[in-house]
């Protein structure tokens, strides 16, 4: 079984169709690509499996559980963690705290336990602490750990979300443009953080990207995509080469 | 310059950074359990009456501060607190137990009501909870045989373990009393700022669409803080009700609910030192005023001419110049002036400045 299936979703915002009776599943363990150029409803894709909106037909279910059964809240509590194209952080706080809110799933206390900061309340932050800090070290963010969000530069602005994202100790993780915006050396830096979150962490990456040079080089599996529907899907270099997609980008050779 | 060395996690849970800032909050406590004996009666009125307004800053601090939601309707909460244990005590329900339950009834009437009110944003928001503190105003006159309506009522003394506490009679114990409740509630409040709860509350405040992405449900969330903050404000009602020794439904006007928000506002909304650097500020000011009045009369003549809303000219005027050139309040300016010492000669001055970000508008939330 496959850990996320999407099996003819649609989605209508009024007349317009975003996503058009769209399947495909992600199996465990892979890095799969979503690509299409702007207003294909790639972002949409993503905002459908967290929940954010409700399509009008088809099922979304991840790793056997429905989650159209659920709400937006509880998406992240059977492992899904996801990053926003444009950077959602908590700009008034600090990239730790940030990271912490990221445990926010497994949190065990409650408001009369945190009240009185109880031993084992003490206990569960430590532990988060130690999770967390293995996420700054993964990803080199030591030099940042204490600095707000809202004085950093955009470069690792992006990096604190993905750290943010794993920090939830995902199964799946959807990444929204995760290169967008940044520098050469930092796309590549990006790419094999990828790599490393699937081989040493085994966390199955789905991501949008519009850098093909990042899509072909991390990814198992490419969907293309146009006007919400399914144009191909197969590997980098097959979906690269389809006719179809060829068309969507540059349009038709006279 | 100092730098604090972190060798371990636990020196990040501890509410304080290292030793020397503990002694600095253990100076500061000492010196208010000092300050009976040292200033007069009328001085220490003044300084309960500044705990009181810090508690009733840090209860709207939870929630404007903390959550995010702003609210111009924190004064029902404060009346709601204030009736609810006087209610309690005239029905025979000793002081300890009326003065917490006060609280939780405020709490959860507050967790009710912002149910259906947490559906509006911002602005919304903030006209919801301004008409209701316009109404509280109305059912306190309408529930007459328990409120007392527009003739109010009157604070009995009160009895705490045998040892009877009166607002003029035995004004140092009511201090201690109010002093001792301060420090409880913001204990509390440190403990939950540094949990989960704490956190997710940060979190709804500056994002919700990630908030929720990171499994924090955003309506329960934005309940609790209605509660918690509701709670804290319900127990400073409580004890300004005692303070005030007589009320009625006019005490508790909507202008106690701005000169609250401004309160945090001028202290530094997201903070707690805020709420009490900011009831320093409301609560002195009046004072300070009448004095300078006093003042400027003896000096250009025409002594004691009664201004009109001077005071709130002021208050507005004050506000005004916070919003313009310290967004931070006086908690931020604090910070900044610390910094400049800590960091001689090498401050800069844009190093508190945000950096600009394009990507996002700018969304009135």
């Amino acid at each position: 079984m496959s850990l996320l299936e999407l099996e003819n979703v649609t989605l209508k915002f009024g007349g317009l169709t975003a996503v058009d009776n769209l399947s495909f599943s992600v199996e465990e363990g892979e890095v799969f690509a979503i690509v299409g150029p702007n207003g294909a409803g790639k972002s949409t894709v993503f905002n459908l499996i967290s929940r954010f909106y409700t399509p009008v037909n088809g099922s979304i279910r991840f790793d056997g559980h429905d989650l159209l059964a659920e709400k937006a809240s509880s998406v992240a509590s059977y492992g899904v963690a996801r990053t926003f194209q444009n950077i959602e952080l908590f700009e008034h706080a600090t990239v730790l705290e940030n990271l912490l809110v990221g445990r926010h799933r497994h949190r065990g206390s409650n408001f009369l336990t945190e009240l009185f900061f109880t031993p084992s309340v003490r206990k569960q932050e430590l532990q988060s602490r130690h999770f967390v800090e293995e996420i700054i070290d993964f990803l080199d963010l030591q030099a940042y750990r204490e600095k707000r969000i809202a004085g950093l530069p955009y470069g690792v602005r992006k990096v604190v979300e993905v750290a943010r994202a794993l920090a939830t100790d995902p199964k799946l993780l959807l990444l929204d443009e995760p290169a967008s915006g940044l520098s050469v050396e930092e796309t590549t830096d990006m790419r094999w953080w990828i790599d490393d979150i699937r081989r040493q962490m085994g966390i199955t990456v789905l991501m949008v990207e519009h850098d093909m040079g990042l899509v072909s080089g991390v990814s198992d599996r490419v969907l293309a995509m146009a006007d919400g529907a399914r144009l191909a899907l197969g590997t980098p270099s097959e979906v690269q080469s389809d006719p179809a997609v060829i068309e969507a980008y540059l349009g038709k050779a006279s | 310059m100092r730098i604090v060395f972190k060798t371990d996690y636990m020196q990040d849970l501890r509410p304080w950074k290292d030793g020397y800032q503990l002694s600095l909050y253990l100076i500061l406590i000492a010196v208010a359990i000092a300050a009976p004996f040292v200033v007069d009666a009328f001085f220490l009125g003044e300084l309960t009456n500044v705990l009181i307004w810090a508690l009733a800053g840090l209860g709207l601090m939870v929630l404007t501060g903390h959550t995010g939601q702003a609210s111009l309707g924190h004064a029902a909460f404060l009346a709601m607190g204030c009736y609810a244990n006087i209610i309690l005590i005239e029905a025979g329900v000793p002081f300890v137990l009326a003065f917490p339950l006060a609280g939780i009834i405020t709490g959860v009437v507050g967790m009710l009501i912002a149910i259906p009110a947490l559906r509006l944003h911002g602005i919304y928001l903030a006209i919801a909870t301004m008409a209701m503190s316009i109404l509280v105003d109305d059912i306190i006159v309408l529930t007459e045989p328990w409120t007392g309506g527009v003739g109010g009522k009157y604070a009995p003394s009160i009895n705490v373990f045998g040892l009877m506490i009166d607002r003029w009679g035995t004004p140092v114990e009511f201090y201690f009393l109010t002093l001792g409740v301060t420090i409880l509630v913001t204990l509390g409040y440190i403990n939950l700022l540094r949990a989960p709860l704490g956190r997710s509350f940060i979190a709804v405040r500056d994002s919700e669409v990630s908030a929720q992405a990171m499994g924090v449900d955003v309506a329960r969330t934005k309940a609790i803080s209605f509660g918690v903050s509701c709670a804290i404000t319900g127990l400073a009602g409580a004890l300004m009700g005692l303070f005030a020794g007589a009320f009625n439904n006019e005490t508790f006007s909507v202008v106690i609910s701005i000169q609250l928000l401004m309160m945090i506002v001028i202290g530094g909304l997201g903070s707690i030192h805020g709420a009490f650097l900011g009831a320093i500020v409301v609560g002195f000011l009046p004072q300070f005023l009448s004095i300078a009045k006093e003042w400027v009369g003896a000096v250009i003549g025409g002594s004691n001419v009664a201004i009109p809303g001077l005071e709130f000219g002021i208050f507005g005027l004050i506000l005004i110049v916070f919003i313009l050139f310290e967004p931070m309040g006086i908690y931020g300016r604090w910070l900044k002036i610390r910094t400049w010492f800590e960091l001689f000669p090498f401050y800069r001055k844009d190093m508190f400045k945000r950096q600009k970000s394009y990507l996002k508008t700018e969304r009135l939330r």
